[in-house]
Order: structure tokens, then sequence, then C-alpha cells
């Protein structure tokens, strides 16, 4: 029996059903209708602007990484330790740059991890509602200053000014310490800001059921605050690891461009994005076996970041006490 | 069965009450005003003189109350009136509150717990506190037990607390064979009397509670009722409660409390429950607890 059918009756029933000017009241309206499902449709026609881009991009980057592991093989991508495309003996073993990212990701992160953390406590658990109020947003126009801006202050202040005096020839002119140093610096407010908004999102209860049992400040933040907070504190940290091994300018310019397959953050190396600039400004040819690397690289570290939103996705669920 | 959460015109005094008053007490009773009542000795805690402020706003005005050891005290009044604020000055827990400020003491074993130098964090200790809205911790039914005893350096034998706390908040035997649960899914009054065995495990010598059963059914909240009369064996409770009947039922001494002209709380009445519901001495109290009040 279709919903229409049943009777319906609006007042205290006259025995007779209900009226026509009620029935017609309740149907819905074809025009309405229409709307419904012309604005449905334009959702829908949105999400999918971004879902046709990913795909063409994985199309056009496993495409034009078909010929070049024709050329190259996935052997030797995965498992020779030397990256060295642009002169003999040419090499493409691609863990030298992988490796190069890594160093970066590692050593930011080591310092705007807790940096962010705890300025995020502080924010979210010790600060008055003025200094929040004046510091949050002087933190997210921090985030705002282009990257080129970042990487020349690193280059020049943190890098030759700072560390080269103090660490004199044990570190290199172009190093990923300063890479790390300036990208940190660039994430701090990133991970601080959004991970104080899925800290000040935890009800006020459950801050006071740890109060009212002798915790301290600290104690409620890190036992109770923060864990109930963290698929946002992992989305934060997931968003800045994406922007460290998307980031080009400042690796390009502070962390030098010599391959280099090692953790040290003192020595010059080279990243998948900084090696994928330096290829685009030089004169490869287009169908050159330099030229189809980028997209091999590309396509590496399309897959990296693949792996750290996969793990993080795994970790919340693991490890996230849901509130709600 | 009858509604226990609405308050009825009607309101008998609880039957089985440990207090007596002593024969003769109408004579003494003659002379003082019916906020002046001093409660036998030894008391858990004494409010004097005591105003608090949520900034410039005063919502708290010259409270004198003394609360007797290891019984069942009830602070009731409209709502509005300053019972939360009044109950969460007890342990400090409005410290939290921006702007706020007291005045006046509360002692506590002779200490003003107000003093400069005493640390909040264990005056909350040892005075515990249950909330009106159950708030389990997102984590399993044993970590929020064993949480506040964690926190305070708890070093004995963890299962056992735990063990302990459940029983004594007659929660164990619904929840002994899945201590790995989530707190949260269990039902309300479960969560409620978790929260109540959360707080036991730090063995706190006062329990505050904000009216624990309002988002309760009656049986959960006859439970917990129940439940209120045992640890008064051990503990001072203190209970705000908008239900007339829980608070003649379960309490010893009650409070009336309501805002005076300028909004801020005062105590009306204070007395043994009993005489508070037969017999009480103020006009205001006697129409707040037979409903005729506003
Ligand atoms: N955090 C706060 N900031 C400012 N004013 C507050 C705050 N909390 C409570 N108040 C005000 O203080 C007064 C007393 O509030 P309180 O919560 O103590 O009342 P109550 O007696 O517990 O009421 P209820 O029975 O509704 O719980 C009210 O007027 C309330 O608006
Ligand atoms: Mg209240």
């Amino acid at each position: 029996m279709a919903l229409s059918d049943v009777p319906v009756t609006p007042t205290a029933s006259t025995g007779t059903g209900p009226s026509p000017e009620f029935m017609a009241a309740m149907r819905t309206h074809p025009t309405k209708r229409l709307r419904e499902r012309l604005i449905i449709m334009a959702l829908g026609l949105a999400a999918a602007v971004s879902l046709v881009t990913t795909a063409a991009i994985i199309v056009v980057l496993v495409g034009e990484s078909i010929p070049f592991f024709q050329d190259v093989s996935i052997r030797e991508f995965l498992f020779e330790t030397e990256w060295q495309p642009l002169f003999e003996p040419v090499s493409f073993g691609v863990w030298e740059l992988v490796a190069g990212t890594m160093n970066i990701v590692l050593w930011s992160m080591a310092i705007a991890l807790p940096i962010g953390l705890a300025s995020a406590i502080y924010l979210s658990e010790y600060a008055h509602g003025r200094t929040r109020r004046i510091l949050k947003p002087l933190l997210e126009a921090l985030a705002a200053v282009p990257t080129i801006v970042y990487a020349y202050f690193g280059l020049t202040f943190i890098s030759l000014d700072i560390l080269k005096p103090l660490l004199g020839d044990s570190i290199s002119v172009f190093n990923a310490l300063a890479a790390s140093i300036v990208m940190a610096i660039m994430l701090i407010p990133t991970i601080a800001s959004i991970s104080e908004d899925a800290m000040a999102a935890v009800p006020r209860e459950l801050r006071e059921g740890a109060y009212g049992l002798g915790a301290t400040r600290l104690e409620v933040a890190t036992m109770v605050v923060l864990p109930a907070a963290l698929s946002g504190v992992i989305a934060s940290v997931l968003l800045a690891v994406a922007r460290v091994v998307g980031e080009t300018m400042i690796v390009a310019v502070i962390a030098g461009q010599t391959p280099n397959l090692t953790l040290s953050p003192l020595e010059s190396i080279q990243t998948m994005t900084s090696y994928m600039f330096q290829v685009g400004l030089g004169d490869a040819a287009r169908g050159g076996v330099e030229y189809r690397s980028l997209f091999a690289v590309g396509l590496m570290l399309f897959l990296m970041t693949l792996t750290f939103n996969v793990a993080a996705a795994w970790f919340v669920r693991r490890f996230r006490e849901e509130y709600v | 069965m009858p509604d226990v959460r609405t308050p009825a015109p009607q309101v008998t005094p609880r039957p089985t009450g440990r207090v007596s008053v002593p024969a003769g007490i109408e004579r003494v009773m003659e002379d003082r005003k019916a906020n002046e009542y001093t409660p036998p000795e030894p008391a858990a805690l004494t409010v004097r003189d005591l105003d608090f402020y949520y900034g410039s706003r005063r919502a708290l005005a010259g409270i004198d109350l003394q609360f007797p050891e290891k019984m069942i005290t009830a602070l009731i009044g409209p709502s509005g009136c300053g019972k939360s604020t009044l109950l969460r000055c007890l342990n400090r827990m409005n410290d939290l509150i921006e702007g706020s400020r007291v005045d006046g003491e509360i002692e506590y074993h002779g200490l003003n717990l107000y003093d400069r130098g005493v640390d909040p964090v264990e005056v909350r200790r040892r005075i515990g506190m249950v909330f009106q809205k159950p708030n389990p911790f997102p984590k399993s039914i044993y970590d929020n037990v064993i949480f506040g005893a964690r926190v305070n350096g708890f070093r004995g034998n963890a299962d056992e607390l735990v063990e302990r706390s459940l029983r004594q908040a007659a929660l164990w035997d619904e929840v002994k064979d899945d201590l790995k649960k989530s707190g949260l899914a269990l039902s309300g009054g479960q969560q409620q009397r978790l929260c109540i065995a959360r707080a036991l495990a730090v063995e706190p010598e006062i329990i505050l509670m904000d009216e624990p059963c309002s988002a309760l059914d009656p049986i959960a909240t006859l439970k917990i009722e129940e439940l209120m009369r045992e640890l008064a064996e051990h503990y001072t409770i203190i209970i705000v409660t908008h239900n007339m009947q829980q608070a003649a039922r379960v309490s010893d001494y009650t409070a009336f409390l309501l805002a005076g002209e300028a909004g801020s709380g005062e105590v009306i009445e204070y007395g043994p429950t009993e005489e508070i519901f037969a017999n009480p001495r103020d006009k205001r109290t006697e129409d707040y607890i037979t409903g005729r009040f506003g």
C-alpha cells in the first residue's frame, strides 16, 4: 500500500476522511521535487569534478610512467641506490629522492609536531580567552606567508647566519636541517590551529569529569582532551606531512640538489619535488627518458601520500577515543 | 508507578529518617532565623559568609552553611538560584571559570579551601564530584574507574580497586564480564553509576552530586538513591536536586536556596530534612516544597 493511500485525518475525525485541501497540502509539489533533483545533481557534479580530476591525474601519471618503465626497469627504479639521470653512467634508483623527502619529513615533523601540539594544548587548555582570541588569528596569518619568502629567509638567515657559524664544516651550505627548520616554522601554525580546533570541540563535561577527580591541567589535556581530539590532531599532522612532501620552493632553495641516500640533516639532499622542479626548469626534451622520469617520480610521490593517508586513517580508527 | 521525578504537591518526609529531632527542640528553634541552623558536629565543610561572582554578577550572597560529616545534605531551590554554583565552590571547580571570584571562606579540617597556597587539584581529589549529565570518558569501563587513581599516583592493585569501586557503585555485576567495553556503551543509569565508581576510586572524603538522577528513569533513580544511602555510611554527600521526594527520601539535612532581589542566591532555610518538609519555618520554603512557588 502506497503511503498516499493511507487515510489521513487532519482533525478529530468526522468520519468522512481527509479533505481534498489537506491531501493537496500534504503532497510533494512537482516543481519542488524538480528543484530538489536539480540541487542534488549540481552538488553531485561539484563532487564529481574533484573525483574526475584525481582520476585524470592518476591516468596521466600511470600513462606517462609506462614508457619510462619500458626504458628503465622497475627493478632498477626500486632497487638501485643511485639517482643520476643527468650524466653518465645514468642511473634511476629512486630511493635517493625518497630518502631526501623522508629526511625533510622526519626532521621537520620532529620539530613541528611537539611545538605545534604544545601550542595547541596551551591555546586550548591554558590560555585565557582573550589571549587565545589574539594569538589564533596571528598564528593563522603565519600560515599564509608564501613559501618562497620562507625559502630565502631560511637560506640567508637560518642556513648562512645561524647554522653555518654554529656548526662550521660539519654542515653543508645547502642542507636538510635548515630546510626542515623553515618547513617546521611554516607548519607549526597549521598543526597548532587545526589541533586547537579539535581540542576546543571536546565537550567541557569531559574536562570537568577529569578535573573533578583531581587531575591537573596537563593530565586533563594529555589524557582526556588529546585522545578525544585525536582525529582532528591527526588530520592536522597529515595535512602538515602532505605539505612537506609536496613543498618544492623551500627544499629546492635551501636543501640543495644532491640526490643523497641519507637521513642525516646536515647534508645536502634532493627531494622528489625538488628533482621534478629541476627537470622542469631544464630543457629535458619532451619524450626523453629524463622527461618521463618526472612522471615516475610523480607517481611515487602520489603513492607515498596515499600510504600516509591510509596509515593515518588506520591510526585514528585504532586510537581515537570517540566522545559522541 | 508514580513518576518520582516531578514534585508532587504533597510531600511526606522520609519515614526512616536517621535524624530524630530531640524533644523540646521547637522551643530552641523559635529563637533562631530559619537559615541559622547548626547541625551536629563534626562538620565536613563549613561555609562562612561566602559570596561568589561570575564576572561582576554576584551569583551567591552571604552563604553560611555547615555540612555534617557522613550525612547527606540536599540543596534545593528553583532553577538559577545558585545551587550548582555553590556546589562547585565546595571543591573549587569554579576556579576553572574565567572571571569568577570567591569571597568568604570554606573550612575543611581547619583549613580554608580558598587560602592562598591551597592546591585546587588536591581539593578536588578529596572532594569528588558527580555531574548532572553522566560524563564517562570515552575510554573503557576499566580505564574510567582507574583514571582518577592513576592521576593521583595510585600504586596498588588496580584490578582490585576497579572491582571494589564498581561493587560500591552497584555496577559490578552488570559489567564484570566486559570491563574493556567503552563507558559510553552503557545505559544512562549505568553511566552515572560508572561516574560514581570513578569518583569513589579516588577515595574522597566528600562527594558532591549535582542532580545526579535528572537524566535517569525512575528505576535507575531509585537505584542511585539506594546507593547514596549506603555510601553515606562512609562518605559525606552533598546533593543538588530538583526532586522534592528525592530530597525527602535520601537526605538528612536540607538547605533551601533562593535568588534574592539582586539575583544572588541566598540560603533561606536550613535544617533537618524532616523538619524542613514537615514544618517549614519560612513561607517561601513551604511554597516551594509544596509546589506553589512562583
Ligand atoms: N559560567 C557561568 N557564567 C556566568 N553566569 C553563570 C554561569 N553559570 C551559572 N551562571 C548564572 O548563575 C546563576 C546560578 O546558576 P546555577 O547554575 O548555580 O543555578 P542552579 O541553581 O544550579 O540552577 P539549575 O537548577 O537550573 O541547575 C544563574 O543565574 C546562572 O545564569
Ligand atoms: Mg544546576
